[in-house]
């Protein structure tokens, strides 16, 4: 599992549209970018390439100013869909971290490193299946140390609507407890 | 971003003009709000991929300052709209692409004429054509220096970063003002299109040059609209003040009235050139690395330099003797800097990547007799840092 395995990381989110791909993208950078004062770059899909089908977010988060702006071989990949997994899925670098929606994904592989991660049913359990994606980015940076738990949650303050605010901390952490937990066994 | 997240981000504090402090923001956002920041008035434009997210941004936030936004029919008359408004004093602005760029042209060559500050920022795509939409390109860069028939000054921004596309639409307006010329910010999709973090300073910290301004009252009868001060550069009086201006395209003596002649015409096109050439070390911005004892020199600017950067840098890890010299400002070209470093002697070559076949390499040539080698891709794809490390190589 890459856990800051060096000074940047690259991360790759799938899924489709209505999913909150491009947000929980989003989140990250301005969690990284804002609240943990390091570097961090978003481009996502656009376009006809973005309408049906696979839709990706990208950041890449670093100590040191980043040059080359798009992710290529990406440390984490989570996704959410079917088609973001045959298409992202493979471009993983080799001892990365694969995380995949469990009711959504059937990921083929054995590989142990491949992480089911029952988001969209925590999510459910919490109230609103939609906050899947901020269950995902939980286990993301509870596995990885992406960005920190304080630098979630203040850049989930300051960009959700409130509304929403209750249900997605409590996602982030469900999710970030479940990585923690994975981790100690 | 989709819409709706940039809504929220901003509608907490949608009435204050200067989002001072740090955000994370897309290379678009940024420069809707640098124009905001730089006290931008009157908006016209029609939207295009990929600059629509600059018009899509300034239609809420430049209202809720006090603005005016206007989605006009077309780009023929978004620049007419926006050359109107400065005319009347306006900080004004619009936003396209290449198609639209084109369509500007006629205009942009009456806004020099005229000498009414516009500011117009080309999110460039891939061309010609409708080209590719969605899809990076840089090759509107001769366009920019030379697409309106006729001679005349301009000059143009390339930023390679959301902070530089906020930064700079600043510049854009002050030099705008200051010399009384249309100015363009060459964006590209990849900047226009990713998020960084952005750091706005306090509304006070913002720079602002203002306009030369009439130094008699309008009843004093006097005032020549075309009467240059010594920069070359006339006081400009605002429609509605009393003063007795007129405008035109026809080549017009000091008070504006077209006069038809060899001589004045020489005269007023010199003069609309050389308030830029003259100025240009005033104007010219770039930066640098490493160039300093480089043999060989990378010439890159918008998205392209943030690869040739990372590509230099390595080439250095390589014990590689390379560096690279970034124009913030293609228009004017930073040639005296250019010059400066072919003086000291050390440069063997230049490398000049771009996301189209070989425009400003012209350029570079045209100041040196050295190699001057491109990497050139027609547009829909940046070259990649190994792209540029194997030429640096080779």
């Amino acid at each position: 599992m890459p856990k800051a395995m060096n000074d940047s990381i690259e991360i790759r989110l799938g899924g489709v549209g209505g999913q909150g791909i491009a947000l929980a993208g989003t989140l990250l950078g301005n969690a990284a970018a804002l609240y943990d004062d390091k570097e961090a770059v978003f481009t996502q899909t656009y376009g006809p390439e973005a309408r049906g089908g696979a839709s990706r977010a990208d950041i890449i988060i670093s100590d040191n100013p980043i040059a080359y702006p798009f992710v290529t071989r990406p440390h984490v990949v989570a996704v959410l869909f079917q088609e973001a997994y045959e298409k992202f899925g493979q471009e993983l670098a080799p001892g990365g971290l694969l995380i995949v929606e469990n009711d959504l994904v059937n990921a083929r592989t054995d590989d142990a490193d491949v992480v089911r991660l029952p988001a969209v049913k925590i999510a459910e359990e919490l109230g609103n299946k939609l906050a899947a994606n901020i269950v995902v980015l939980g286990y993301l940076i509870g596995a990885t140390n992406a960005v920190s738990l304080h630098a979630m949650e203040e850049a989930i303050r300051a960009t959700v609507n409130a509304r929403h605010l209750d249900l997605d901390m409590q996602a982030l952490n469900a999710g970030f407890t479940l990585a923690v937990e994975a981790g100690n066994d | 971003m989709p819409p709706e997240t940039a809504a929220k981000t901003v509608a907490p504090e949608a009435a204050q003009r200067v989002l001072t402090g740090r955000r994370f923001m897309l290379g678009d956002h940024a420069c809707a709000e640098g124009a905001l920041a730089a006290g931008l008035d009157f908006f016209a434009g029609y939207p295009i991929t990929p600059s629509t997210e600059v018009a899509e941004h300034l239609a809420s936030r430049l209202p809720a300052v006090g603005g005016r936004f206007v989605q006009m029919e077309d780009e023929l008359g978004s620049i007419a709209a926006i050359i109107g408004a400065s005319a009347a004093g306006a900080r004004s602005f619009t936003a396209t692409s290449g198609p639209g760029f084109s369509l500007m042209m006629e205009n942009i060559g009456l806004a020099a004429m005229m000498e009414i500050p516009c500011v117009i920022v080309n999110v460039q795509r891939a061309s010609p054509s409708t080209g590719l939409p969605t899809m990076v390109g840089q090759s509107d860069i001769l366009q920019a220096r030379w697409g309106s028939h006729g001679d005349y000054g301009i000059v143009a921004y390339c930023p390679s970063s959301p902070q530089e596309c906020f930064d700079q639409t600043i510049d854009a307006f002050n030099t705008a003002d200051r010399y009384r010329i249309p100015v363009f910010i060459l964006m590209d999709e990849v900047v226009g299109h990713m998020a960084e973090r952005v750091e706005i300073p306090a509304a006070n910290e913002i720079p602002h040059v203002p306009r030369k301004r009439p130094r008699t009252k309008p009843e004093e009868g006097i005032f020549l609209s075309y009467a240059p001060d010594e920069d070359l550069v006339p006081p400009i009086a605002h429609a509605g003040e009393g003063y007795k201006v007129h405008m035109t395209g026809l080549t017009h003596d000091e008070r504006g009235y077209p006069e038809l002649t060899p001589e004045t015409h020489d005269k007023l096109v010199n003069r609309l050139v050389d308030k830029v050439r003259l100025n240009a070390l005033d104007i010219v911005d770039f930066d640098e690395q490493h160039v300093d004892d480089a043999e060989c020199v990378v010439i890159a600017y918008g998205c392209t330099a943030r690869s040739a950067s990372a590509a230099v840098d390595q080439a250095r890890a390589e014990g590689l003797r390379c560096g690279l010299l970034r124009p913030k400002t293609i228009w004017p070209f930073p040639e005296e800097r250019v010059r400066r470093l072919l003086e000291i002697g050390k440069i063997k070559r230049f490398i000049v990547p771009e996301i189209n076949l070989g425009q400003l390499r012209r350029e570079v040539e045209r100041l040196t007799q050295l190699p001057t080698i491109g990497l050139n891709h027609a547009g829909g794809a940046m070259p990649t840092p190994n792209a540029i490390l194997e030429i640096i190589r080779s």
